[in-house]
Order: structure tokens, then C-alpha cells, then sequence
């Protein structure tokens, strides 16, 4: 017989103090599991969501002249037709290391243009990459189609007194209104939207672009990876990612993490206090017991020893249902409740880890009953000696 | 020179503050293969002498030397080495750990040792055999009668082979029949050679001893007993 013998012993005889215990860290583990398993679900989904929203990297041509702003981002060469950037450059893009993490670049060219006696900054696009970039654009009316369709803002349209399936004369081409976008309350609300290469000849500007809306999904990788490699690949440009979205973005993280971490410490504390009551309780029950040890020349480790193989072997067990409980619990319910579109991964890791965990919590709050059952006077436990 | 060698123990106790003298001045010389009964009325000091013996409780003045050890300049986990290999215990009600079969709760005392498995069984089963009670090796102790209890009790005490055993009151919980064939079971022991040491306020229980030791009120009148 072994000291580890005694232990598995005695949660045999205790089966009661046995389910509690692994019942308890069972609890810990599984809701630090689906919180975890969650979070990171929500994570993903959520950086999914938020890459899908808009650009977070801007690529504007290097230079020190700024001669017309677009939302908050100057735009140098429009006015003074300084250097733009090239379609090359666009194409350039996808061929970065983390090209992977590329959701959407989406090539512009701005340039300001006569339309029917008015001056309007005319804007061409690649109209499927803006769409998808611009999921708050509401059209009224349909989807550019042709080379020859443009969206209005909301503002250009009342400007123009046009709307959808109106014609309109862009300096001496005809084109088509084929939507009018919602009022955004944004500068896209005074621009007319082209497609790019038409806008591109009606500019005289072929093949050259004055900036590029990049959507960078950044969940495997810092958007200033992404940045760094976009630089190396353009050197002749200026590539910034833009701080709001990615501050906002890792701000709702943080806080999901915090949540989460918040609840999982709580519970494990816990689950931490109900092992270490039952414990004491155990060692309460156990003191006769232990003076016999002790009599018969148990050293105080052999005590602690078989104290803590029994936390040992709860832990181990309380940690490896609480994370298929987790899992379960995460796998089948919470996406539910979350909406979630990102599923959740079973992770063998994890699994480790909520072994580890339950181990970590069991056993350190075994320690004090343990040490306090090796500490235990054997003349005293026994008293009838 | 005598195996047990105690001078001048004394044990004082704190109660709310008031000192207490549970043993006073005790000193005894028992020589190997003797067979001693402590005998005296409750709270006489007989219990606490036998602790003191036992190497668990430290005397507060005088010496106790077992075998040229001085028992209590050892530090509290040598005392516990002294006592896995100078001593056997046979508790007052026995105390077998309920959740474990006889066979295991006579190998107990190995399960600190680096025997193997197989070593301690061959061992626990000598034990048992030597008390009688080989065929029940499996059966948990609320699957044995009180007599059987305590002899798993005393294969459990002598299963490491130590020198000397230590029994407090150990036919206390048994029936006059159950408690006989305890007593004849030391007395075969102690002709074995074992050294023991047994506290009891049973009279009937003094015949087995080869020397009856009487205490009053802490202090120690030594006294022979008749051998059987």
C-alpha cells in the first residue's frame, strides 16, 4: 500500500465529501471554460463584425501637400495633381505575408468635376469592394451595375435635384443614377460615387488612384503588422491604420475579457472556498485518524501527502468534467444567447489548462487543511493515549 | 543495560491557566522482553506516562532514553522515525481506519516504507497469521467482530517488527471472553520477546504482566505482578 492508496481509499469511503468537492471545482472550471470559450467566440466574432464595418488601414500617397480632406483623412495630389497612387499599388496588397488577414481593399480616386453647372468631388470606386466595405450605406434605388451608373450622397442628390434612374451629365459623359444613399451624416453625403475606371478616363487619370480603404481582419495579427508590411510593399505611400477603429475595437475586447475574467475569478474563488471548508471539514472529521498516522510514525509530509493526493485526484477530475461541462455548456447554449456566428473550438489545450486550473485551485486550497492536519499533536488527536 | 530508561519525568498541563501536574517525578528501568502493566484509577497519569513512552509527548522535565536514544532531544520528525521503528501501538478502542480491510490496515505502517506491494501483503499476512486471523485479511473492520478487531489492532502494532509495544487499555471496549484472548494473544507475544508496555485498570488484566506498575495522582508505586 502506498500513501496515494490510503487517499483514494478514503474518497472511496467519502463519497459524499467526494462529489461535493469535485462538484465545486467542477462548477469553477466549467463556468471559467464557457466564459473563456465564449469571450473567445465573441472575440472572433466580434473583430469579424468590426473588420467587416469598415477600413481600418489607409493608404494615401507620401507627400507634405494637403489639398483636400476626405472624412478625417487629408488627401494630398487632387488639386494640385501632385502623384497619385496606382492600381499596381492596389493589386500590391494582396501579396503581402499576412495576405490572409486582407478583407477588403478597396482602390478610390477623388477628383472634383463639372456636373451640370455645379461643382461636385466625384469619387470612383470599385463599387462591390465599397459595398462590402460600407455596410451602413442604404441605397435608394439599386447597385451601380455599368461603368456608366453612379451613387449619389444624400446631399449631391437634393443638390442636383436628382434620383435613382435620373440621367446626369459628368462633364461630357452621360451617366446613370442608379441609387441615392441615405442620408449618412457623413461627407459621403455630399460625393457622387463612380465606377473606378470610368472616372479614372473622365479624369484624364488612368490607372492612378488617390488613396485605398483597406479592411484588415486582425484577429490573428496587430493591424500594425499589417501596416508595416503594406509599407514595405509601397514605399512611395503613406500607410496608416486608423487609431479609432482599432482603439474601439480593442477597447470592446478588453472589456469582454474583463467581464469574463471578472466572473471566472469570482467563481473560483468559490469554488476555492468550498474545497478548503470541506477540506478543513475533512481534516476535522479525520483527527483520530491522523493521530494514528502520526502515532505509528507518519512524518508530517506523509500526512500532507495523502491530504493532497486527495485534492490531487478531486482536482484532476473536477478539472476535466468542468471543461467538457464548459464546453457543452458554451457549445450548446451560449451561442444562443450570444448570437454568436463564430463557433466555439474544442481545444485540447483548454482541456490542459482547466486540469491545470482545477489542480491550482484544489490543491492551494488543500495547503492550510493540509499542513494544519500534519501540524496535528499526535497525543493530542488521539487524547486517549 | 535496560531498554527503556525513564528519569524523572515530569508533565505539567495548563488548564485555563492553572498548572496541573499529570506525572510527577516518574522514573522506571524496564529491561528488554519485560511485560509491564501501568495500573491506576482514571486521571492518575498512567495515560500520560504512556504517551511519554510513546514519543509523543514531550515531557515537561526529566529524560527518556530507549536503546541509548535520548527520545526527546530528537526533533519532531525523528521522534516520528523513532516511533515507526522502536514502536508498536494498540489504541484504546482500537482505532482501525474504517475504510480500510484488515489486511491494509495492518500493513498501514509500511505504507511509508519502499517495500513493494507484494513485500507488504507477505508481511501483513505474517501479522495476521501470527494473530489468528489470516482468513478474514479482506473484510473491513464493521465486518469483524470486537476480538477480531483487536487483533487486527495488535498484527497492525507488530507488523514492522518493533522492539517494543505500547497498548492503552486495549481490552477496555472488549467483552471479558473477547478481552481473555487479547491478553493471551500479548502474553504470547511478549514470549515471542517483544517488550510491552500496557495500560489498564482492569485487575484481572495484571496476572498477564511480569511487573505491575502503580500510579496515584502522577506519582509512580511501583509493584510486581504475577506471572500466569
Amino acid at each position: 500500500m502506498r500513501l496515494s492508496g490510503i487517499s483514494l481509499n478514503n474518497l472511496r469511503r467519502r463519497k459524499g465529501k467526494m462529489v461535493f468537492l469535485t462538484l465545486g471545482l467542477f462548477i469553477g472550471v466549467a463556468t471559467v471554460v464557457t466564459m473563456f470559450s465564449i469571450t473567445q467566440a465573441m472575440k472572433a466574432d466580434t473583430e469579424r463584425k468590426l473588420d467587416q464595418y469598415g477600413a481600418n488601414i489607409v493608404i494615401t500617397p507620401k507627400s507634405n501637400d494637403l489639398a483636400l480632406v476626405y472624412g478625417d483623412i487629408a488627401i494630398p495630389g487632387v488639386t494640385y495633381d501632385v502623384k497619385e497612387l496606382k492600381q499596381e499599388d492596389a493589386d500590391a496588397i494582396l501579396t503581402i505575408k499576412n495576405k490572409e488577414n486582407i478583407a477588403t481593399v478597396a482602390p478610390k480616386l477623388l477628383g472634383a468635376a463639372d456636373v451640370e453647372g455645379k461643382q461636385v468631388l466625384l469619387v470612383g470606386v470599385n463599387f462591390p469592394s465599397e459595398i462590402r466595405l460600407k455596410r451602413w450605406w442604404d441605397i435608394q434605388g439599386r447597385e451601380p451595375e455599368g461603368p456608366n451608373d453612379v451613387l449619389l450622397g444624400h446631399l449631391a442628390a437634393e443638390k442636383l435635384r436628382k434620383s435613382s434612374g435620373d440621367s446626369i451629365n459628368i462633364g461630357e459623359t452621360e451617366y446613370t443614377v442608379a441609387g441615392v444613399l441615405k442620408e449618412i451624416g457623413s461627407q459621403d453625403d455630399s460625393l457622387i460615387y463612380g465606377d473606378l475606371r470610368t472616372v479614372q478616363r473622365n479624369l484624364g487619370k488612368e490607372g492612378k488612384l488617390s488613396l485605398i480603404e483597406v479592411s484588415a481582419l486582425c484577429s490573428t495579427c496587430p493591424i500594425e503588422e499589417i501596416v508595416s508590411q503594406i509599407t514595405e510593399k509601397l514605399p512611395g505611400a503613406k500607410v496608416s491604420a486608423l487609431r479609432q477603429a482599432v482603439m474601439a475595437r480593442e477597447q470592446t475586447i478588453e472589456q469582454l475579457g474583463n467581464f469574463s475574467l471578472a466572473v471566472s475569478v469570482v467563481v473560483l474563488l468559490i469554488g476555492a472556498l468550498i474545497v478548503l471548508t470541506t477540506m478543513m471539514s475533512s481534516v476535522n472529521e479525520r483527527t483520530r485518524e491522523i493521530g494514528i498516522f502520526r502515532a505509528i510514525g507518519f512524518r508530517k509530509s506523509h500526512v500532507m501527502t495523502i491530504i493532497l493526493f486527495e485534492a490531487l485526484a478531486v482536482s484532476s477530475l473536477g478539472g476535466l468534467l468542468g471543461w467538457i461541462g464548459g464546453m457543452l455548456a458554451s457549445s450548446l447554449i451560449a451561442p444562443r444567447l450570444a448570437q454568436l456566428t463564430v463557433g466555439v473550438q474544442w481545444d485540447p489545450l483548454l482541456g490542459i489548462a482547466a486540469i491545470v486550473l482545477a489542480i491550482f485551485v484544489g490543491m492551494g486550497s488543500s495547503v492550510y487543511p493540509a499542513v494544519r492536519a500534519s501540524n496535528l499533536d499526535p497525543a493530542e488527536a488521539l487524547r486517549s493515549i | 543495560m535496560a531498554l527503556i530508561e525513564a528519569t524523572g519525568l515530569t508533565k505539567q498541563y495548563n488548564t485555563n491557566g492553572v498548572p496541573v501536574e499529570a506525572l510527577r517525578n516518574a522514573s522506571l528501568s524496564i529491561d528488554a522482553g519485560e511485560f509491564i502493566a501501568l495500573m491506576g484509577p482514571s486521571g492518575s497519569g498512567k495515560s500520560t506516562l504512556l504517551s511519554i513512552l510513546g514519543a509523543m509527548n514531550p515531557p515537561t522535565s526529566g529524560k527518556l532514553i530507549v536503546d541509548t536514544i535520548s527520545v526527546y532531544d530528537l526533533t519532531v520528525e525523528m521522534r516520528a522515525d523513532f516511533r515507526h521503528e522502536y514502536l508498536g501501538f494498540v489504541f484504546q478502542q482500537l482505532q482501525l481506519i474504517p475504510y480500510l480491510s484488515a489486511v491494509e490496515n495492518t500493513m498501514l505502517p509500511l505504507a511509508i516504507t519502499r517495500r513493494s506491494h507484494k513485500e507488504q501483503t507477505d508481511m501483513a499476512i505474517w501479522a495476521l497469521e501470527r494473530v489468528g486471523l489470516a482468513d478474514k485479511a479482506a473484510r473491513l473492520p464493521d465486518q469483524l467482530s470486537g476480538g477480531e478487531q483487536g487483533r487486527v489492532a495488535i498484527a497492525r502494532a507488530i507488523v514492522n517488527e518493533p522492539p517494543i509495544l505500547l497498548a492503552d487499555e486495549p481490552t477496555g471496549s472488549l467483552d471479558s471472553r473477547t478481552g481473555q484472548e487479547v491478553m493471551d494473544l500479548f502474553k504470547s507475544l511478549n514470549e515471542g520477546g517483544l517488550t510491552l508496555i500496557m495500560v489498564t485498570h482492569n485487575p484481572e488484566n495484571a496476572p498477564f504482566a511480569s511487573r505491575v506498575v502503580q500510579i496515584r495522582d502522577g506519582c509512580m508505586i511501583e509493584g510486581v505482578g504475577a506471572l500466569r
